[in-house]
């Protein structure tokens, strides 16, 4: 019997007079009562079971309109789950986020890079996919899979999903090719250009640099206190930390700064929008690998049938060139087409040896000391 | 149960809802944050619980946090000072016109039907190297580059105060507009030029419209995080973003919590003197 039926039961008894209206209006506040209560837990009880929609949150901008357009939209026609668009401007504040919520609220997280995936495996957010339900991983780059495998040798909570450089984007107007490769990392901490340089307001990618800097590696930092004073010397001379990937969009196209380093897609979408802005990857510049993350008590069946969809040849293609980020799959087994290869940060070989990624163990076991370090240095300290 | 105790329960019967609401949504909340402000965060995984004075410690004796809680202080006394000068004309205006005081007030409260954030983020466009003032004053011929004016203490500070201003003026508003206009004519009949009147009159009886509204400016602007996000530059930081950097930057819920509380506690003794010297009621008034 359902809940219809019942009500119309007891509106029976009701109009029959065999109970008072206080016990009608009664038991339906007490029947209102019931269901109000019972609904918060039970969304959660059967998210494993009745899926009507999985929750997906990414990097908003440009990134979230390709996902949308040509992942989450064919998805729901195909499968008739919806998928909640959830979007973020960090990792960080993502993080903080889940490990606020309760199980099940969070489904699908693009996250990036694997200390992401060591950070999520650590407060034991971490799931476990079933690569049978998941064919399509099987076209995904060996090395990329291996980064994720070197933290849970035994199971996978993520799929790699693209890659990328956080590089140095300048305005040609103001900073020609060779003056950039030239200076290279040095640009961002150049006297000519005060007030005109901007900077990512992270403190991985404060650190990274100021490695570059000063001639250090950035998965090895053995002269913290001239690092730091790079980082200091870069803020001194910065006109702005900028948050999102929209606000370094808009910075550079408003020529408010001329310089910054950048995430190599947001530039080539600038660079696509007829903006005259170029990228350059120094030396060991940041390489960094996304990976579409299911956290746990999520429904594990529509995300591992969400991220297959998305891990097929021509949705991850088609997300890729409107993202501007080179897909996970592996060149040497996939044909990418024609524009995939020309993006910047493609690795035609697929084994990704040219990027520099950050070592989970080295960044993670700095976190604490070097994230608090950088709150105060960037507050003139 | 007799009529004299049926009324006094009534009170409490209707205040039942808002003190279940109070409870729920802000004391225990509360409660809990405090609770954290005791534990030690983990260099990874979970925060370990306990009582640990650390968090309390660092918030207290740390340089670096006294120095930005007294910047944070400034910029509000300076926020404040601001939107009462720009607001006690402006209101007194509005309650001294006849006729069209209501198309005033919905003016002065259109600014709160847009976001914040749009109303902060609108200034970028407006001071920007290529945003409204630079673009017409290279028009003009006044200037041949743009001048750099955002992301600054400075433009911080006009956030605030563009945020900020609507607040001052309906509570000194509020208190103009009690004042019986017959004291400043028995004033003038007494010799006094207007402008005397206003002094000796006027502003002494709307001091605490003018109070009240400093109050709130001065309290919502200390706890303000978003303006220096959106307008600031690297250095320029409210003790708010130090909150929101401990919690959310360095997962450091515990020492976060610490902080958020030494910020209320700081600005609870404002209030409290506040209390003292003038009363709620008259910031009640200034709300309603």
């Amino acid at each position: 019997m359902d809940d219809t039926q019942r009500y119309e039961r007891l509106r029976e008894r009701f109009q029959n007079g065999d109970i008072s209206r206080r016990n009608f209006f009664g038991l339906l506040g007490a029947a209102g009562a019931a269901y109000g209560l019972q609904m918060p837990f039970a969304r959660q009880a059967f998210a494993q079971s009745d899926v009507s929609q999985v929750r997906f949150d990414g990097w908003g901008g440009v990134v979230s309109e390709a996902f949308r357009k040509f992942a989450f939209d064919p998805y729901t026609e195909a499968t008739g789950i919806t998928v909640i668009d959830g979007t973020f401007p960090g990792g960080d504040e993502y993080l903080a986020l889940v490990r606020a919520s309760q199980p099940g609220e969070y489904n699908i997280a693009h996250l990036s890079g694997v200390f992401d995936y060591a950070r999520y495996h650590s407060f034991e957010l971490n799931s476990e996919l079933n690569l049978a339900n998941i064919p399509n991983m099987a076209n995904v780059m060996p090395a990329l899979m291996n980064a994720f495998k070197s933290i849970t040798p035994d199971s996978l909570s993520a799929a790699p999903y693209n890659y990328g450089t956080t590089g140095l984007a300048y305005n040609r107007k103001h900073i020609s090719d060779e003056e950039m490769k030239e200076k290279g990392a040095k640009i961002l901490i150049d006297e000519t250009y005060k007030g005109k340089i901007g900077g990512w307001s992270d403190w991985r990618t404060r650190m990274w640099y100021a490695a570059l800097q000063t001639g250090q590696d950035p998965n090895d930092i053995q002269d913290l206190d001239a690092a730091w004073d790079a980082v200091r010397k870069h803020r001194d001379v910065a006109l702005k930390y900028w948050a999102s990937g929209a606000e370094l969009m808009s910075l550079m196209a408003e020529e408010e700064i001329y310089v910054t380093e950048g995430w190599s897609g947001r530039i080539h979408a600038l660079q696509e929008q007829g903006h005259d802005i170029g990228y350059y990857d120094p030396p060991k510049s940041f390489g960094w690998q996304e990976c579409l993350f299911v956290i746990k008590g999520s429904p594990m069946a529509a995300c591992e049938e969400l991220i297959n969809f998305m891990l097929d040849k021509d949705t991850s293609i088609a997300v890729a060139e409107g993202q501007s980020y080179p897909p996970a799959l592996d060149p040497t087994k996939v044909d990418l087409g024609e524009k995939i290869p020309k993006l910047p940060a493609f690795d035609a070989t697929g084994t990704l040896s040219g990027l520099t990624f950050a070592n989970p163990a080295y960044w993670n076991g700095n976190e604490a000391e070097w994230s608090k370090e950088f709150g105060r240095v960037q507050r003139g300290y | 149960m007799s009529i004299e105790q049926r009324e006094a329960r009534q009170p409490w019967i209707l205040l039942t809802p808002a003190l279940t609401a109070v409870t729920l949504l802000l004391i225990v909340p509360l409660m809990f944050i405090v609770v954290y402000s005791f534990w030690l965060k983990s260099a990874v995984g979970a925060d370990t619980p306990g009582f640990f004075l650390d968090n309390w410690q660092e918030a207290l004796t740390d340089r670096f946090y006294r120095d930005i809680l007294l910047n944070t202080l400034k910029i509000s006394a300076i926020t404040t000072i601001a939107c009462a000068a720009l607001g006690y004309p402006a209101a007194y205006f509005i309650a001294r016109s006849k006729g069209n005081k209501v198309v005033l007030l919905v003016l002065l409260m259109l600014p709160f039907w847009i976001s914040y954030i749009i109303r902060t983020m609108s200034w970028i466009n407006i001071l920007g190297v290529s945003g409204a003032l630079n673009s017409a004053l290279m028009w003009i011929g006044i200037i041949n580059q743009p001048i750099q004016m955002l992301y600054n203490e400075t433009t911080v500070i006009l956030g605030l105060v563009h945020f900020l201003l609507p607040f001052m003026v309906l509570n000194i508003f509020v208190s103009l507009d009690g004042i019986d206009t017959n004291l400043e004519d028995a004033a003038s009949s007494l010799g006094a030029t207007r402008w005397q009147g206003f002094l000796q009159v006027t502003l002494p009886l709307s001091l605490p419209g003018l109070a009240a509204g400093g109050l709130l400016c001065f309290v919502l602007s200390a706890g303000t995080y978003i303006t220096p996000v959106i307008l600031g530059g690297p250095r320029d930081a409210m003790f708010a973003n130090l909150v929101y950097e401990a919690i959310i930057g360095q997962l450091d819920w515990p020492l976060g919590s610490a902080l958020s509380l030494l910020l209320l506690m700081v600005l609870g003794v404002l209030v409290l003197i506040y209390n003292r010297y003038l009363g709620m009621a008259q910031l009640a008034k200034g709300l309603g």
